[in-house]
């Protein structure tokens, strides 16, 4: 069974509007960002993104001559209490298990903490998780 | 401090000959290279041959126009020896520079040879001033460049104290013309013009800590406005300076201290200008692309080497007493090349880079620009669209090994800029591939 989610990662220069032609892009598709984290180096970025329609996004993305890609990634759902990432990462490097990037946000319907994860080893790291009993999402609504 | 302007000439039983005499002189050495080009070389014998020249044809400096041209790309191909007209064994030096695509080209040279390049830079530092109780302080870079070894060659044969510096690590330089109360200085002049401001934001005055006097800069294009900036940064003559590897090496013709023009070594080397589309001979005082002719040379002769630099060659007589012909400043190029930093850089190399790495596009732009006097060269390519994945590892690892190729193959680093595939303009025709923002 699938338990990873959907991100799209969007190549970005660094220079002014480029954020406003994707935002746009992307509202006027009708496309809703569920969460979102931005890696930039000194010329260039990459937005990531995981949005409520991954293709129609990708899609609209493309026709502003944006380059995407897709990627799976896992989102652990994460009671929103002190400590509870530290045992999740504890456990992932227990496991010898390295995150190539992360970020999180917390979901404004079910008031949890949504952890993604990028992890060279995706299925690996999902055995790892859910063994231990952690609750991995399979969509972010 | 200044340099005075007298005693200043070398060899004036060379540079101060009448034209008559010189000509003479240079139809008999030119009258013995095309015959020792024809024997040698077979890509000369060839083309002569083709076009039905016999080398005895070629009498006179005026007969030159019916010699076929060398071009850069004949170093390229026939790289390394193919144009050697003297057995390898009585090559004692090789020098380069880079190529049009990559490939570098290199020049052999006899005993001779650097000895005929040794004296034309030893007129050159004369010319500027320079002799036996000078210091001079070399900051080209040493290496295959020309550069640095011509500049210490001259110096030392002029009876100079030469202090081999090559270039970079400003601060100590200038310790090192400070402590050493160095006279003369050899660089580019753009480097000579950081030199300069590193000189005024390290508090010291060149007038009371400094004894510089005067300076050779050349193996870049320059400008007055630079020779004024130059001058009054370091109180001192900034003298220019004209050569290629092709030819010799820096030297092959230089400014006095009048500084109108550079006075080419005549019986070293036959000038022409020559209309680079029509190929025929232009006269004196009419702009067009340079042409060489060695004539004194015997490992790497060249026959009508075309620099495809533009410049104007004048035969008025100068007021320093020598009679040679002198070149204006170069104003332009008939190709795409660039000089950056001293080093000759074309877009094809780029560009053959660019086809080597995947992830990237062969679109690209260079953008050239020169910041606190020191070029800079930008590379803008734009990534395909399959390599593009989620990490900015994948991105830094291809910027790293452009920037690791570009410096191989170039012999500069260059900044890497990653943009979005088809945002570089498409023109129809001749791309548009350079940007060059140096105010020259």
């Amino acid at each position: 069974m699938n338990m990873t989610v959907k991100q799209i990662s969007v190549f970005i220069e660094n220079k002014p509007g480029t954020m406003v032609s994707i935002t746009d892009a992307l509202g006027t598709a009708g496309i809703d960002i569920r969460a979102m984290s931005l890696a930039d180096t000194q010329d260039f970025g990459i937005l990531r993104l995981i949005v409520s329609d991954t293709e129609k996004a990708r899609a609209a993305l493309a026709s502003i001559g944006c380059v995407t890609s897709v990627t799976d990634v896992i989102a652990a759902v994460l009671p929103d209490t002190p400590g509870a990432m530290s045992g999740m990462v504890r456990l992932l490097a227990k496991n010898n298990i390295n995150i190539e990037y992360m970020y999180a946000f917390i979901s404004n319907t079910d008031k949890k903490a949504y952890i993604v994860l990028r992890i060279k080893d995706t299925d690996t790291a999902v055995k790892v998780l859910t063994d231990a009993g952690f609750s991995l999402a399979k969509s972010i609504n | 401090m200044k340099a005075p302007k007298t005693h200043n000439i070398y060899s004036p039983e060379y540079e101060c000959m009448s034209r008559d005499a010189l000509r003479e002189l240079q139809n008999e050495r030119l009258r013995r290279v095309v015959k020792h080009e024809y024997d040698n070389v077979a890509i000369y014998r060839e083309r002569m041959d083709a076009k039905g020249i016999k080398p005895e044809d070629i009498k006179t400096v005026d007969d030159l126009r019916y010699l076929p041209f060398t071009n850069k790309t004949d170093l390229r191909d026939t790289f390394p020896f193919g144009l050697l007209a003297v057995p390898k064994r009585d090559i004692v030096r090789i020098q380069g520079s880079s190529g049009t695509t990559g490939k570098p080209i290199v020049s052999g040279y006899t005993e001779n040879d650097v000895e005929v390049w040794t004296e034309m830079v030893a007129r050159a530092i004369v010319a500027a001033g320079g002799g036996k109780d000078d210091i001079v302080q070399v900051c080209y870079g040493y290496g295959l460049f020309t550069g640095g070894l011509g500049a210490h060659q001259g110096a030392t044969r002029i009876g100079a104290m030469t202090v081999p510096m090559s270039s970079g690590n400003t601060q100590r330089q200038i310790l090192m013309m400070k402590e050493l109360g160095s006279t003369m200085l050899c660089c580019t002049p753009s480097y000579a013009i950081y030199i300069g401001e590193t000189v005024r934001d390290m508090g010291l005055d060149p007038k009371k800590d400094l004894r510089l006097k005067s300076g050779c800069f050349g193996a870049e294009p320059w400008t007055e406005e630079m020779r004024q900036r130059l001058e009054e940064l370091l109180d001192i003559d900034a003298c220019d300076i004209y050569g290629l590897t092709e030819i010799a090496g820096p030297g092959v013709s230089f400014e006095c201290l009048e500084k109108k023009g550079m006075h080419v070594n005549e019986d070293h080397v036959i000038p022409e200008i020559i209309d680079p589309v029509t190929e025929e001979p232009l006269p004196y005082g009419t702009a067009g692309e340079l042409v060489f002719t060695t004539i004194t040379k015997e490992g790497m002769p060249m026959l009508r080497y075309r620099t495809h630099d533009i410049c104007v060659l004048h035969d008025e007589p100068c007021a320093c007493g020598r009679t040679t012909v002198r070149m204006g400043r170069i104003t332009g190029r008939t190709d795409d090349m660039l000089v950056i930093r001293g080093v000759n850089v074309f877009p094809s190399q780029i560009e053959s880079v660019l086809v080597s790495v995947k992830g990237v596009s062969p679109f690209y732009m260079l953008i050239v620009d020169r910041v606190h006097s020191t070029d800079s060269l930008e590379v803008q390519v734009e990534i395909e669209e399959n390599s593009f994945s989620d990490t900015v590892s994948a991105l830094e690892n291809i910027r790293n090994e452009i920037s690791e190729k570009v410096k191989s193959v170039v012999g500069i680093s260059a900044k890497i800029t990653l943009v979005s595939p088809k945002s570089l303009p498409r023109s129809e025709g001749k791309a548009k591939r350079v940007i060059d923002n140096r105010k020259l």
